[in-house]
């Protein structure tokens, strides 16, 4: 798929890859040999009915690849660009075993940007059924609660979604950069949400402007979290409250949110020193480092104290950072920050580490090497290690049961909570995980959730 | 798609700071004493942190007051009644803890009589002795001395260059009061950050409990980005869901003086860039 170059993107904030032409997506397409066991779709994780769509787009119908697609997806456009394909329905191809697989990901995103340009020319979606009467409340407007909006408002449902932010969009607009995901593409995405009858009321937290229990006894007949998992971990180290460390959640909030890349034509200011260290190995880390370069850092690092081989992030995502000239500095551990005696942070005491036996979740663990304390010089941290759960909604709603990690717990299958009415999917049950999974458990628990209602 | 939230009223209480009456029923239902909204103007605006000056659940109103400090309060300052904002979310952070203590002593400096009103009003009602002291800056900047006499069992007024009651810092007569013998079982001290920290220093020889409401910068005002953290008592705590209010005594002053000056450049780029795109209104 066609990207901008290294050198030039490294300094804007416009969509990396640009897509395919048509001629692309229709090679591609073809090479699809539409076997008959169609393993793609079980490792899809919203089942997406995959060899239909390609399909459609192989015979030139790109209508019927959208109307087959937003069957099971409502945010193509989304999940073409951040799914980890490679580990699901592309990790699950026939062709696999072959030489590559048939390009899934790449061919949605040409399906969904195929709509957006050419609205006109779709031919109505199916009408809605008539009303149920039956009210739920979607507490969150990340792809957990929009993908279980959407489905229960296609049952009949009356659904208001209730976001704390005063946009929508959870982590696909304050987290992913628009490089990666342009904005407009989320709104759009959301748009569709809100035709299908869906009303999103925004500036609205809740547990402070309203419970989970006065919701219910308000006329909600159910209500879904979908609040994913938005408190920031720090290190805990010495030193970090110091100016111009950020967690990744302040840092990439200011610059997606609040377009903090526009100031001052935009309010939100952002202070990027000339060296950049971002603590950790994920998407997140890399989407931080990546908008450090774009912010006109000099020198921008990732620090990360097991190895490469252990990098949680996207292999692609890494290799576009490492192209754009992001700098690895792995088996490193900062233990301490130092500051000019004014309050900014200059520099970070770091451990060298070695890896030992493998740990709980598979990893070899990181051991320190003794004596390898080293100093790096740098203006402006990033801290990306990872978030867990706001614990503002399980603190203020009775009989709900989380975990030590802050999630609350909830059915695999169903998303069922122990609470009377109550669901929960996504990043608040499974803790940090990624858009296609949220999406998947916004729509088993919406299922569950009809079925619940139209037993009333 | 985004909702907007009607200015009532907007009127200058003295120069430099405003009040705003706004339309918003789902926050006056709710709000406590102590507790701030986060607003933003529009779409390209910055989410700032204000304190619930007042809030009416039967009629839906929620009041702000805040005093032009850079851009963005400049450009609020410039709407007028009728005017609308494109987002207004609260009640945020904690209530302030209010019970029957006894005899407590409220201490307001410059525009933050607004944020003391309501928690005067509620130690007031709880049944305490209510002492407040007002001070500000000159005669001109002070506003709701009636306001807060109503809701106090003593009012005191104090300007810095004496144009108007006492010449003195809030500090002085806080001093004498916790001098006197009276039993002084709670100080509330809100204000800039360095009358609040010359509070707590005047009040920690006597060992009398003191509350402050921290202002360090804020964006979602949820606990989501970590940028009002604060150090008290020697730990981490983020100002905007764990506070606004916490022990003076525990507070590190000198980390929240220095996290309040992260932006003091781009602060002045926005200002300068804000004024040249509309000279006329600087
Ligand atoms: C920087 C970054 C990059 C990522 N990259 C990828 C990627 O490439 N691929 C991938 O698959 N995944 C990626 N992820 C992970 C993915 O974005 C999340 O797993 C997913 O968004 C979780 O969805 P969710 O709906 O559960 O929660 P969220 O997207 O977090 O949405 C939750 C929403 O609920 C709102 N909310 C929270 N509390 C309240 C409340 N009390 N009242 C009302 N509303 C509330 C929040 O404001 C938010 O809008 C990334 C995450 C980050 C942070
Ligand atoms: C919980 C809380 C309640 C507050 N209540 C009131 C109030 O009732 N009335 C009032 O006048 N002011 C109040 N403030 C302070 C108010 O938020 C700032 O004065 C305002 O954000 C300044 O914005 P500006 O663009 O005009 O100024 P700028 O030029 O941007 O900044 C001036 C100074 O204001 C502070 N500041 C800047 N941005 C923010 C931000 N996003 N959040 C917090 N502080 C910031 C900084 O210390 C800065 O140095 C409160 C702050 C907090 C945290
Ligand atoms: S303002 Fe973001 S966590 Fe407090």
């Amino acid at each position: 798929m066609p990207r901008q170059d290294a050198a030039v993107r490294a300094k804007n904030f416009k969509e990396v890859a640009t897509g395919y032409t048509p001629e692309m997506a229709a090679e591609e397409a073809s090479r699809c040999i539409q076997c008959p066991k169609r393993p793609c779709v079980e490792g899809c994780p919203v089942n997406v009915d995959i060899p239909e769509f390609i399909k459609a787009v192989r015979e030139g119908k790109m209508a019927d690849a959208v109307t087959v697609l937003k069957n099971k997806n409502a945010l193509p456009g989304v999940c073409g660009r951040v799914c980890p394909q490679e580990s699901q329905c592309e990790a699950k191809c026939t062709l696999l075993k072959q030489k590559a697989p048939v390009a899934i990901g790449r061919l949605e995103r040409y399906v969904a940007d195929w709509e957006t340009k050419n609205k006109a020319s779709m031919p109505p979606g199916a009408p809605l059924p008539p009303p149920t009467g039956k009210k739920v409340a979607v507490i969150g407007s990340g792809p957990a609660g929009l993908t279980a909006a959407a489905d229960l408002a296609k049952k009949g449902h009356r659904v208001t979604i209730f976001e704390a932010l005063h946009v929508g969009g959870g982590v696909l607009m304050y987290g992913i950069p628009e490089f990666r995901l342009p904005k407009e593409i989320v709104q759009n995405e959301i748009n569709f949400v809100k035709s299908l009858g869906v009303e999103l009321v925004l500036d609205a937290v809740i547990g402070k402007t309203d419970t989970i229990d006065e919701l219910l006894n308000s006329g909600y007949d159910a209500v879904f979290l979908g609040t994913g998992a938005g408190l920031p971990m720090f290190l805990g180290v010495p030193g970090e409250n110091a100016n111009g460390i950020y967690s990744a959640n302040e840092w990439l909030t200011r610059t997606n949110l609040m377009k903090a890349y526009l100031f001052p034509t935009y309010d939100t200011p952002l202070h990027v020193g000339k060296k950049v260290a971002v603590i950790g190995g994920g998407n997140v880390a890399m989407d931080g480092a990546r908008c450090a370069l774009r912010l006109g850092a000099e020198e921008v690092y990732i620090v990360y104290r097991r190895s490469e081989a252990e990098l949680p992030a996207r292999r692609e995502e890494v290799e576009n950072a490492m192209e754009e000239g992001i700098i690895f500095k792995f088996l490193t551990n900062p233990t301490r920050f130092l500051d000019d005696g004014k309050g900014w942070v200059t520099g970070m005491e770091c451990v060298e580490m070695e890896l030992g036996e493998p740990d709980a979740s598979g990893r070899r663990r990181p051991i320190v090497k003794k004596g390898s304390e080293f100093v790096m010089n740098i203006n402006t941290v990033v801290v990306a290690l990872g978030t867990t759960p706001n614990p503002l909604i399980a603190a203020t709603t009775d009989g709900l049961n989380t975990t030590s990690h802050g999630t609350v717990i909830a059915d695999e299958h169903t998303g069922k909570t122990v609470k009377d009415k109550v669901w929960a999917g996504g990043d608040i049950v499974t803790g940090a995980a990624t858009v296609i999974s949220a999406m998947g458990a916004g729509k088993r628990a919406a299922a569950d959730i009809d079925k619940y209602l139209t037993s009333l | 798609m985004t909702k907007l939230y009607k200015i009532l009223t907007a009127k200058t209480l003295v120069p430099n700071i405003h009040l705003f009456l706004f339309d918003a029923p789902r926050i006056a239902r709710k709000a406590k004493a102590g507790q701030f909204v986060v607003l933003t103007k529009d779409e390209k605006g910055e989410r700032i942190p204000l304190t619930i000056a007042d809030s009416d659940a039967k009629a839906g109103t929620v009041t702000i007051v805040f005093m032009e400090v850079g851009k963005t309060t400049r450009e609020l300052g410039l709407l007028k009644t009728g005017d609308s904002i494109m987002s207004l979310t609260g009640p945020l952070g904690l209530p302030t803890h209010i019970e029957n203590y006894g005899t407590v002593v409220c201490v307001a400096g410059g525009f933050a009589v607004a944020p003391v009103m309501p928690i005067a009003r509620a130690l007031k009602q709880a049944g305490n002795k209510v002492i407040s002291i007002l001070g500000a800056r000159n005669k001109e900047l002070i506003f709701w001395e009636d306001e807060l006499r109503n809701v106090s069992d003593k009012l005191i007024v104090t300007t810095d260059d004496g144009s108007y009651g006492r010449k003195a810092l809030v500090t002085e007569p806080l001093k004498e009061i916790l001098e006197n013998g009276e039993k002084i079982s709670l100080v509330v001290a809100i204000g800039p950050s360095i009358m609040m920290k010359f509070c707590a220093k005047t009040t920690q020889p006597f060992g009398v409990k003191t509350i402050v409401s921290l202002n360090p910068i804020m964006v979602d005002g949820t606990g989501m980005c970590g940028c009002c953290r604060v150090s008290v008592g020697g730990q981490t705590k983020f100002a905007c869901v764990d506070g606004p209010d916490f022990d003076a005594h525990q507070v590190d002053w000198d980390l929240l003086a220095a996290r309040q000056r992260t932006y003091v450049e781009e602060e002045k780029q926005a200002m300068e860039n804000w004024q040249c795109q509309c000279g006329k209104h600087s």
